[in-house]
């Protein structure tokens, strides 16, 4: 909401003509859905501050979210962002600064290289990831931080602090390149849906971190929250940054669970890869995946001969239709489409176009479901879909004490509603083949540690095969 | 023939006109029959080529022809084939689709002389076929007359010249044999009696049945249904046959054919027949009567129908079932299911064929009662029960009075016969579950996908929208309870039309108002709680909710959302809470006064912080700390511009404003909050009585709920607790201005506001339900609805805007659905009835609206 930058270079309303902003007057900047106003709190030849105070509409703030943006959640309607110095603050100083911004200066061009000591005050920036994340941004670029975090609510301490910080930064240097830091990193602490990102953030991004960004530690991490959730572009920006480096840019496909699960990428594939083996060995040719998802195990399984009849399943309408584009279903040839379909649908009540498999895969799904309602979805497998072969994995739970990362007692993934030792696995699933007449055995996947066993378990149902001749 | 004849066809049929090109035919049919009746070729043939008599489009012709004749048939549609149909070929599909819908394939033939064709055809420039066609298709008619009946034509009319079909006056369309629909009893169906005569005889006199004059005769006209399978392995089949032959002769009974008395029928003809499965009783039993007896039995069991449809179509009864695409249809499949049931063609352990119970897929409206089956109980099961209890096996002989859908059964005066599989299986430990309850386990995708239609008895027929049930689907699957304990989910509310005073967004006139419009003079005004909306259903213990609710393991009770998930992630609170609530129900003896052993209770339960924990932190605090932060800061600049600068005086005030705004805000929320350590720190506030055994409550007005429910919070005030209420009359100044008084006092100190509804629970008017409830909410509240800023006039201005019509007409819809979905519990209808309307409710609830309403 308010941004101060107090300087004590002698003289120090010589701000001012940087600024291109006249200490006598107030100034109000058009942005949209509100204004920027630009004054002079204190002005004299030792010390000078300027203000931006931002004045945003908050009615109309939601109204110009657009379609997208009116996806109606209440939290569009109360929110921060009114109060907080994030991407809008970014847009007021592009406005508000530009001349001093793009390092113009009519009256004394002669001001316009030389550094200065600056103190910053920012009321207040969310930040997400604390304390630590300020330090990793500003420090690296020479900074003092002196940061206060805020509580949530005084009156309730137990629900400990919140986001919002009052920064200080003291540091000497040019007007230009504080501007062009602070205009980046806000946002960046932020990290929340900006109302402006477009193709040209590109650009400005590369424009305005041109001198320094290259070579910022956080550079990986400062790029990717500030063109948050356009990942296409994303990846441009880092291959343009790294095109002299030949690295890798390519990301892991679901940025949620890399979160989670710190060293979960080869482990998925490897998942992926036992499931199709099991698949192979039994000499499976219709097999139906259970809770698909992205269509990940079905685009392993679609180079392999043997399978005849892939169906994928979900109960999330968006992850089909994610899935649909990542298979490229849209450009199949008619054999390919005989081969494949997608189907919504539900693990917890019984599907009749389930019936007639040989196998059935459940890659990490029943942890998605509240326990009391694996009933159902044994029932749905077991008692009436009736595939030949079962492969179901799921976290062991023991493992968890090898992520770093990982407090004790906290679940891999923020939709995990139960995560088993390899034991209370392994007595869910006998117990279902003794039910339901199938064959058990169990499997880790991953590297088994020796006390805590591999990081995923696999459990391998079989039906008897009726002998044909002994009826 | 006379001037006038007639012809008879069965009213659901299907007619296959045969006849050379230029007999008449179509002429024919559109004389008697309707245009929608017709399926012709050549109109098949225009539409799929643009040319009516383009034969290289037969192909594509016949096959849209053959598809439109199934949908009608399907929907139990008379249809009438117009095609030449001269080949056996040709007519191999009509019969083939006949057959497969159950329906009666009836050929007329127009034998026309081949030159009265050749006439017709030349007096249509449009038929150029070869001079051969005409005898061609003749001589080929001529072959297929000896075939048509072992085609399997059932009735095969001929009409040989001009004369006899300008004769013809009408064709008469006769009711099929097994249409009973005006018949509407009431009935008292009865099951296998196998020759059990004492039973019967008791059985009949219990059910208020007289005997004189040989016959037996209910003084108050109730008809008797005999499921069949009368005969066999039981003492007395003789008696039995000549009771029943009696009563239906004399129209107080009605009797359909099991496979007992299709196989001794067999026997009567003289075929050859294994005298197996107590057959050879029947054969002892019937050899010591006259021929003339035998004779008079052969013609009843020969002439008895496989089925009968009655009271509308709302009752079928068949001696072992029926599905519902064969009811009130013919075929030789509809009488072997009828007699026989499905089968597997599989044999049991014990020697029997293995039957498949069609009933677990049976989704039909009309109520099918059958026996067949021995049973040790007579149980409903989708609207289907199986009412032969096994008399002749030492159970008892049992009748179903309809439409009371009470049983009446008389038990067997001995074993006499042992049955091949035990009659009663092994007992199994606890409550056992109904057929009904084991059957609603799991329910089937197929009835909650698509575009649903749900018919309420609220008036309305409430349409889903299939983008809605898919989100539906993905919500209930994710995050729901299992859904055998969701019988209710609560509707939204509309808050009351924008006020027109300046200050405040929402204000109690305009909710009177609404309700004086829609003719109402008395309502009832409750304190609005700040809590979370929550259904609580609790039993006595845990072997209540299973008879009740057919679930076990799952505790004496939950407690869940509105959205169907559960209230507590702690299992132990949830069950603690529900134990107090339970004791509570017994000290208060609602027991004892509702006779139920259980109760689902509509509640708010707080603090809101309890559930709304996430939301409180990630919005209202974080807002409420970020605003207060920044603008003490942004306070103090402006403070020093303004003592600098006198154009910043006016910055100041504003932001001051806001300031004191900001910190209004969090004082708003802070009512809702205080924290949970143990079990008294919540606070359950019930306000309806929403169902108990055999009961749903929305039959009561509001006061009704809340006194019986204060009766119950009087028993445990610690954590139970009342809501405050008035009673308003419209029509008195001073009761509104009362109500309104009470409103504004309450919410200047911080309650949330107040829920205006009509006094009875259901009000109708002239369009449709009345809004069951309107809320009117505090201006401190909204606060944290519309942002802390709201309440500054240019915002004010710009939210009064606001559209009403979306949420008032999901309230009215969800609301019919939450009634129906009780209704239909507590008449113990299967699961997947009850499910469709909370499936529906939460549908809605994923329909776009605005959030703030």
């Amino acid at each position: 909401m308010l941004l101060t930058i107090t300087t004590t270079h002698m003289p120090a309303d010589d701000l001012g003509f940087l600024l291109h902003k006249h200490p006598a007057k107030i100034q109000s900047v058009a942005l949209t859905a509100g204004q920027v106003h630009i004054f002079y709190p204190e002005v004299s030849a030792e010390r000078c501050t300027v203000a931006l105070l931002l004045d945003m509409d908050p009615v109309a703030l939601v109204r110009n979210a657009g379609p997208q943006g009116s996806d109606f959640a209440l939290e569009q309607y109360v929110n921060d962002r009114p109060y907080v110095c994030s991407s809008l603050m970014s847009a007021g100083i592009a406005k508000g600064l530009s001349s001093a911004l793009n390092g113009r200066c009519k009256d004394k061009p002669e001001l316009i290289g030389v550094a200065m000591p600056f103190t910053v005050r920012v009321s207040v920036l969310p930040v997400r990831g604390g304390e630590a994340l300020l330090q990793s941004l500003f420090a690296p670029l020479g900074y003092t931080i002196n940061a206060v975090q805020h509580p949530l609510d005084p009156a309730f301490p137990e629900w400990g602090s919140s986001r919002y910080f009052t920064v200080e930064l003291t540091h000497t240097l040019t007007l230009q390149q504080l501007l062009s830091h602070l205009y980046v990193l806000i946002p960046v602490c932020d990290n929340s849906k900006h109302y402006w990102v477009a193709k040209d953030e590109v650009d400005k991004l590369l424009q305005k971190g041109k001198d320094w960004l290259e070579t910022h530690p956080a550079r990986e991490l400062i790029v990717r929250r500030y063109l948050k959730n356009q990942r296409v572009l994303a990846n441009q920006v880092l291959e343009v940054l790294f095109q002299h480096e030949g690295t890798n840019v390519q990301e892991p496909d679901n940025i949620a669970e890399e979160d989670q699960e710190p060293t979960s990428l080869p482990i998925h594939e490897r998942r992926l890869q036992a499931v199709r083996d099991e698949l192979l060995v039994a000499g499976a040719k219709r097999v139906v995946d259970l809770g698909c998802g992205e269509g990940k195990l079905l685009k392993l399984l679609m180079t392999e001969r043997q399978f005849g009849y892939l169906l994928g399943m979900d109960v999330s309408y968006r992850a089909l239709e994610i899935a649909k584009d990542k298979l490229k279903m849209d450009r199949m040839t008619d054999k390919q489409r005989e081969r494949i379909q997608l189907i919504h649908g539900s693990l917890t009540y019984r599907d009749q176009r389930l019936e007639g498999f040989d196998a059935a895969a459940l890659v990490e799904v029943i942890e998605h479901l509240d326990a009391p309602r694996l009933k159902a979805l044994e029932q749905t497998i077991f008692e009436f879909a009736k595939p030949q072969l079962v492969v179901i994995t799921s976290p062991n739970a023991e493992y968890n004490i090898r992520f770093e990362n990982l407090p004790a007692g906290q679940l891999r993934h923020g939709d995990h509603r139960f995560e088993w030792t390899r034991k209370e696995f392994e007595t869910w699933a006998t117990a279902i083949a003794v039910r339901y007449g199938y064959h058990v055995s169990f499997k880790p996947v991953g590297d088994a540690d020796p006390v805590v066993g591999a990081i995923s378990q696999m459990a391998v149902f079989s039906q008897p095969v009726p002998q044909p001749g002994l009826e | 023939m006379s001037t006038n004849s007639h012809i008879h066809i069965p009213a659901f049929c299907l007619v296959v006109l045969i006849g050379a090109t230029g007999s008449g035919k179509s002429t024919f049919a559109r004389k008697y029959f309707k245009t929608t009746e017709i399926v012709s070729s050549d109109t098949c043939r225009g539409l799929v080529s643009d040319d009516e008599n383009n034969q290289t489009a037969s192909a594509d012709a016949f096959a849209l022809a053959r598809y439109l004749v199934g949908m009608r048939l399907k929907n139990g549609l008379l249809t009438v084939v117009d095609a030449t149909n001269v080949q056996e070929e040709g007519r191999k599909d009509w019969i083939r689709l006949a057959r497969e819908y159950h329906c009666l394939p009836i050929a007329i033939i127009l034998n026309m002389p081949e030159k009265l064709c050749a006439q017709r055809n030349a007096a249509r420039p449009d038929r150029n076929f070869g001079r051969h066609v005409i005898p061609q298709h003749i001589s080929q008619l001529k072959r297929s007359f000896r075939k048509l009946k072992y085609e399997g034509f059932r009735q095969i009319i001929e009409l040989w010249s001009l004369e006899e079909v300008e004769a013809l006056s009408d064709i008469v369309r006769d009711p099929l044999y097994n249409d009973k629909k005006a018949v509407s009893g009431p009935f008292d169906i009865i099951g296998d009696v196998h020759g059990c005569y004492d039973e019967l005889a008791t059985l009949l006199t219990r059910l208020g049945y007289q005997y004189n004059d040989n016959l037996w005769n209910h003084p108050a006209g109730r008809k008797a249904v005999f499921v069949g399978d009368l005969v066999d392995r039981g003492p007395k089949t003789p008696a039995v046959l000549e009771l029943v032959m009696n009563m239906t002769a004399a129209g107080s009974a009605y009797c359909v054919p099991g496979n007992h008395d299709a196989k001794l029928l067999k026997w009567l003809k003289g075929k050859d027949v294994q005298a197996r499965h107590g057959l050879e009783e029947s054969i002892d039993q019937l050899s010591l009567q006259t021929q003339e007896f035998r004779d008079r039995v052969k013609d009843f069991l020969d002439g008895l129908v496989s089925h009968y449809v009655f009271d509308q179509g709302k009752l079928v009864v068949a001696h072992a079932g029926l599905k519902e695409n064969m009811h009130g249809r013919g075929s030789g499949a509809v009488r072997e299911f009828c007699m026989y049931g499905e089968t597997t063609g599989e044999i049991d352990e014990f020697g029997l064929p293995v039957r498949y119970n069609w009933a677990i897929e049976y989704k039909g409206k009309a109520t099918v009662v059958y026996g067949h089956t021995p049973v040790p109980e007579a149980q409903w099961l989708n609207n289907t029960i199986d009412i032969d209890t096994g008399c002749v096996f030492g159970g008892q002989l049992t009748a179903l009075r309809y439409p009371e859908r009470e049983l009446v059964s008389v038990a067997a005066a001995q074993v006499y016969c042992v049955p091949a599989k035990p009659l009663y299986p092994v007992k199994e430990v606890g409550v056992p579950l109904t057929m009904q309850q084991e059957s609603d386990r799991v329910l089937d995708i197929a009835d909650f996908t698509g575009r649903q239609i749900v018919e309420t008895s609220l008036g309305r027929n409430i349409t889903i929208r299939e983008e809605h049930s898919m989100a539906a689907l993905e919500v209930m699957s994710r995050f729901a309870i299992n859904p055998q304990w969701l019988i209710y989910l609560p509707p939204t509310m509309s808050p009351a039309k924008t006020s027109t005073l300046k200050d405040y967004l929402e204000f109690p006139t305009e909710a009177f108002d609404y309700y004086k419009e829609a003719g109402i003079s008395k309502v009832v005004c409750q304190e609005k709680h700040m809590g979370s909306r929550a259904v609580v259903i609790v039993g006595k213990d845990e072997n209540a909710i299973s008879r009740a609710f057919g679930i076990t393991g799952e505790g004496i009770g939950t407690i869940y959302t509105r959205t169907g998930r559960a209230f507590f992630s702690d299992k132990a609170m949830e069950q603690a809470l529900l134990q107090r609530v339970n004791t509570a129900l017994h000290a208060s003896s609602f027991y004892e006064t509702f006779r139920s052993d259980w109760v689902c209770l509509d509640v708010e339960l707080m603090p809101w912080s309890a559930k709304a924990q996430a939301l409180l932190q990630s919005q209202y605090a974080a807002v409420g700390t970020a605003a207060t932060n920044a603008l003490k800061d942004v306070n103090v600049v402006l403070q020093q511009l303004a003592d600098r600068d006198p154009n910043g005086q006016a910055l100041l005030v504003e932001y001051q404003s806001r300031e004191q705004e900001a910190e209004q805000f969090i004082a708003a929320y802070r009512q809702y909050c205080w924290p949970v350590n143990s079990i008294e720190d919540y606070k359950l506030a019930p306000f309806h009585i929403l169902a108990t055994e055999g009961k749903q409550w929305t039959s009561e007005h509001h006061e009704w709920h809340m006194e019986n429910i204060s009766k119950i919070c009087l028993a445990d005030p610690a954590i139970m607790q009342t809501t405050p209420y008035k009673v308003v009359s419209l029509n008195d100044e001073a009761s509104i201005h009362e109500a309104t008084e009470w409103w504004l006092s309450s919410t200047a100190t911080g309650g949330e506001g107040m829920v205006v509804k009509p006094y009875n629970f259901i009000e109708k008017y002239a369009k449709g339900i009345v809004q069951p409830a309107i809320k009117i909410r505090g201006r401190e509240y909204l606060r944290i609805i519309y942002g802390p800023e709201y309440t500054s006039p240019e915002n004010l201005e710009r939210l009064k805007v606001r559209g009403l019509h979306a949420k008032r007409g999901l309230a009215m819809r969800e609301f019919a659905l939450g009634v129906e979905g009780l209704q239909r519990f507590v008449d113990k209808e299967p699961l997947r009835r009850v499910h469709q309307c909370v499936f529906g409710v939460l549908a809605m609830e994923c329909e776009p609206v605005d959030p703030r309403l």
